[in-house]
């Protein structure tokens, strides 16, 4: 096998909160490597710290103890949990892609700019590059079946399925080498569910490599080259301190 | 007692007896004392040796309030000696009351020669202008400054202005220059128009029309500043280079007129405009009284001077 | 020009080692450190009296730490102690390569002066003598900060809170600063304002690829303008990281408290 895109090394995860007075244990000694062409995806019930383990590994949590390593061709392995900040932006505008299950409304930015505004990082701020990242804004919107009249609107009154496409363009229009789904799906009807995992399938066959977490099992079926049981990293719940 | 090493002629008019005044023994020459005057020379020294820069110096209570030139008087009696030959001019005139008034202060107590001929003189006390012909090399020119610094509107407080002066940080001349343009299509400012001397120090020439400000520019005369009641002193040693802020698009220019002048018709000089009757009748006539009745007198013989030309507005 | 920060950079653009200033009894800052890299927007938040503006003073040269430094890296050059340099030195800085938006927009225009003095003095004062071209210059800055350019004479005293701000951030833009320092840049302004504004300040640092530190206790605020986020309790950083982890996975007790204080609405 080809060096792993992703691999976790005895990560474990647990929340201090310090004014209620307890800490909840979610994950213990999460082991796992994923490489490029693959889609694990994760399995386990509510709760189990599946949402947690994407949070982790793209460095929006902060590991309680263990490694995670991104490999990317022809660079040094990054440490994501040591990283400075300045590398693990970098990582994300470039590297490694989220999509959450929530779109993060900004204000006053439209449809069309909110999913251009990734691609800008690299091509620049002029009229032309302006001009270029929208129209291939333009084409995403498109295949997830957003109407054109919506595209100069701000998505923050569209409907959950609306704006779950959005953020799926928008997190899903720059290609990058790692990608970390977190319900992609869940709240899209069947036909725009099947265009979603076509784009999955696109991404992968392209190179990259994928987590993900889908709580409709067909789709997790369709996408899944491996899938990894959370109850393996379950931590065993201990008693407020 | 400053000493003016040269071969002078002497003067082709001296003023009527009426102003003679006797000399006034109960005061020091020129009325200031000794240790006074060399702290004003020091003063000046240190002015002469930075063009443009204002020296403080122990402005001394003089017998007339301030606002009525007793920065340019301190000045005056500083350098003066017994063998200068002083003119007074106030707004170019020898003869209104300041101009009266000064001179017969320094008659009173010094006894030196007066003129009211500009090319005689060798030392000139002016308020609010500089006489047209030319001035050379054994003279020096003292201006009358009401307010020294040249940003206080904009910037009132002298702690910064210091800094600002210090640190060569001009924006904010440039920024008042640009309001003008903005609010009036051209810079408004048409007397003490500020200057750049010896390419460092932003310079308030005293309330000089902008007309004469080229006048300033490499004059072979020495020119001496004195501002009494802000206690000022500053210096454009000569064959300076003085240049009047401006743009690039909105160059300095300096004023014209459409008529020459009523008495002499002059076009090169400063004129005065004249009300000559109640249906608002006009005339234009020099501001420089001495530069006027010479321009007159060459009607008759070829021999006068003419004016330095100013800057020419194309 | 892109805002790609590149990892190939030598040096942070800015370096703070072991800041400390008392006023009298009291220690406003404790041992304060922290590099920012260019491109990268900072945020520190904290409660009144947290060292916050403090900080900030410090780092933007206009209250000397007692004890500590802060480094800059000049254009071109090496990082370098700002409170080695000479007076001179910092004015220059201050007027070119750095901006500082204050709270009170009163404070960084001149209120008695056109909207379009106020953004071509800086230029003015670096040499600029051309009247046409800085007031071409003056109307692009405008515009790019959505004030309507026929506005560029008017004094700024005739504008609302929201527009002021706005001219106070191309008043600092116009030269092109690396590193621009706002403090609560968004405080006092109707909600409908701050979103234009923080809109335009997002927009901006990332097309002039600017490094930024943002002096706030408005958490929303630091998410949406800041990639790293230092948290400030009673002089001390108590917790420094990108900014939605620290939002998101508070660890210090005091970040959890500041938090879970915030409404959402």
């Amino acid at each position: 096998m080809t060096t792993p895109v992703l691999r976790l090394t005895n990560v474990s995860k647990q929340f201090t909160l310090h004014h209620q007075g307890m800490t909840l244990p979610v994950l213990h000694d999460v082991n796992f490597e994923v490489a490029a062409g693959e889609c694990v995806v994760l399995d386990g019930s509510s709760g189990m710290g599946k949402s947690t383990l994407l949070k982790l590994i793209y460095a929006n949590y902060r590991v309680s103890a263990g490694s995670i390593q991104y490999a990317q061709s022809g660079h040094a392995p990054l440490e994501l949990t040591t990283a400075t900040p300045r590398r693990l932006i970098d990582a994300r505008r470039h590297h490694i892609g989220y999509v959450s299950q929530f779109l993060r409304v900004i204000p006053r930015i439209s449809t069309l700019d909110l999913v251009a505004e990734p691609l800008l990082a690299e091509l620049g701020h002029d009229e032309r590059a302006l001009k270029q990242a929208r129209e291939h804004a333009g084409v995403w919107l498109t295949r997830l079946r957003i109407p054109e009249r919506l595209w100069s609107l701000a998505p923050a009154t569209f409907s959950g399925g609306e704006q779950q496409r959005v953020n799926i363009a928008r997190s899903m229009i720059k290609p990058r080498s790692l990608l970390l789904l977190d319900e992609p799906t869940a709240s899209l009807d069947a036909l725009n569910t099947q265009t979603v995992v076509t784009l999955i399938h696109e991404a992968i066959a392209a190179g990259a490599a994928a987590v993900g977490i889908f709580h409709d099992q067909a789709v997790g079926n369709q996408l899944a080259t491996r899938r990894i049981d959370m109850t393996n990293f379950r931590s065993i719940t201990c008693a407020a301190q | 007692m400053l000493n003016k090493n040269k071969t002078s002629t002497p003067p082709e008019k001296i003023v009527d007896s009426h102003e003679n005044q006797a000399v006034d023994q109960h005061f020091n020459f020129a009325y200031l004392d000794e240790r006074t005057k060399r702290m004003i020379r020091r003063a000046i020294l240190k002015a002469v040796a930075i063009p443009g820069y204002q020296v403080p110096f122990g402005s001394r209570e003089m017998p007339l309030p301030y606002g009525w030139g007793t920065g340019g008087i301190q000045v005056t009696a500083s350098v003066i000696g017994p063998s200068d030959v002083l003119k007074v001019i106030d707004q170019g005139s020898d003869d209104t009351v300041n101009a009266v008034n000064i001179r017969r202060f320094f008659q009173r107590t010094t006894n030196v020669q007066i003129t009211t001929q500009t090319q005689a003189a060798t030392l000139i006390q002016t308020r609010h202008r500089i006489p047209e012909m030319a001035l050379t090399e054994d003279q020096i020119i003292i201006y009358q400054v009401p307010v020294p610094e040249p940003m206080q509107r904009l910037e009132p407080r002298e702690r910064e202005t210091r800094s600002l002066h210090g640190l060569a940080e001009y924006g904010l001349m440039h920024v008042k220059l640009y309001e003008d343009i903005a609010r009036y299509g051209h810079i408004a400012t048409t007397y003490d128009y500020p200057v750049l001397v010896n390419h460092r120090y932003v310079m308030a020439p005293s309330p000089i029309p902008k007309f004469d400000n080229p006048k300033m520019h490499m004059n072979p005369a020495l020119q001496l500043f004195g501002a009494g009641r802000e206690k000022r002193i500053y210096a454009v040693p000569p064959y300076t280079a003085v240049e009047s802020l401006g743009f690039e698009d909105y160059p300095f220019e300096v004023q014209r007129w459409d008529a020459p002048c009523e008495l002499c018709g002059s076009r090169d000089s400063f004129l005065d405009e004249v009300i000559t009757d109640d249906q608002g009748g006009r005339i234009f006539v020099c501001s420089d009284s001495d530069y006027c009745e010479s321009q007159q007198n060459s009607a008759e013989s070829s021999s006068a001077p003419t004016a330095q030309s100013g800057l020419k507005h194309d | 020009m892109t805002n790609a920060m590149p990892l190939d950079t030598q040096s942070p653009i800015l370096r703070a080692t072991g800041l400390n200033k008392r006023y009298g009894d009291r220690a406003a800052l404790i041992d304060a450190s922290f590099e920012l890299w260019p491109g990268e927007v900072l945020a520190i938040v904290g409660e009144s009296g947290s060292g916050k503006t403090t900080l900030l003073n410090a780092l933007a040269a206009r209250d000397q730490p007692d004890s500590g430094s802060v480094e800059f890296q000049l254009k071109g050059g090496a990082l370098t102690d700002i409170f080695t340099m000479t007076e001179a030195q910092r004015r220059l800085l201050a007027r070119t390569d750095w901006g500082f938006v204050h709270q009170n927009s009163a404070d960084g225009l001149r209120m008695e002066v056109s909207a379009g003095a106020n953004v071509g003095e800086r230029l003015m004062a670096l040499g600029q003598r051309h009247y046409g071209k800085l007031r071409a210059t003056a109307c692009d800055w405008l515009a790019r900060v959505e004030i309507d350019p026929a506005r560029i004479d008017d004094l700024p005293r005739h504008f609302s809170g929201g527009m002021r701000q706005r001219l106070q951030i191309a008043r600092n833009l116009v030269t092109q600063p690396r590193l621009v320092f706002m403090d609560e840049p968004t405080s006092g302004l109707d909600v409908s304002v701050q979103a234009k504004l923080l809109d335009l300040l997002r927009q901006l640092t990332q097309q002039l690829g600017l490094a930024s530190v943002i002096v706030t206790h408005d958490l929303a605020v630091a998410r949406l303008l800041a990639h790293r986020m230092i948290v400030m309790r009673r002089g001390r950083i108590v917790e420094t990281g990108l900014t939605d982890q620290v939002l998101d996975d508070p660890q210090h007790p005091y970040t959890q408290l500041l938090v879970s204080s915030v409404l959402q609405p």
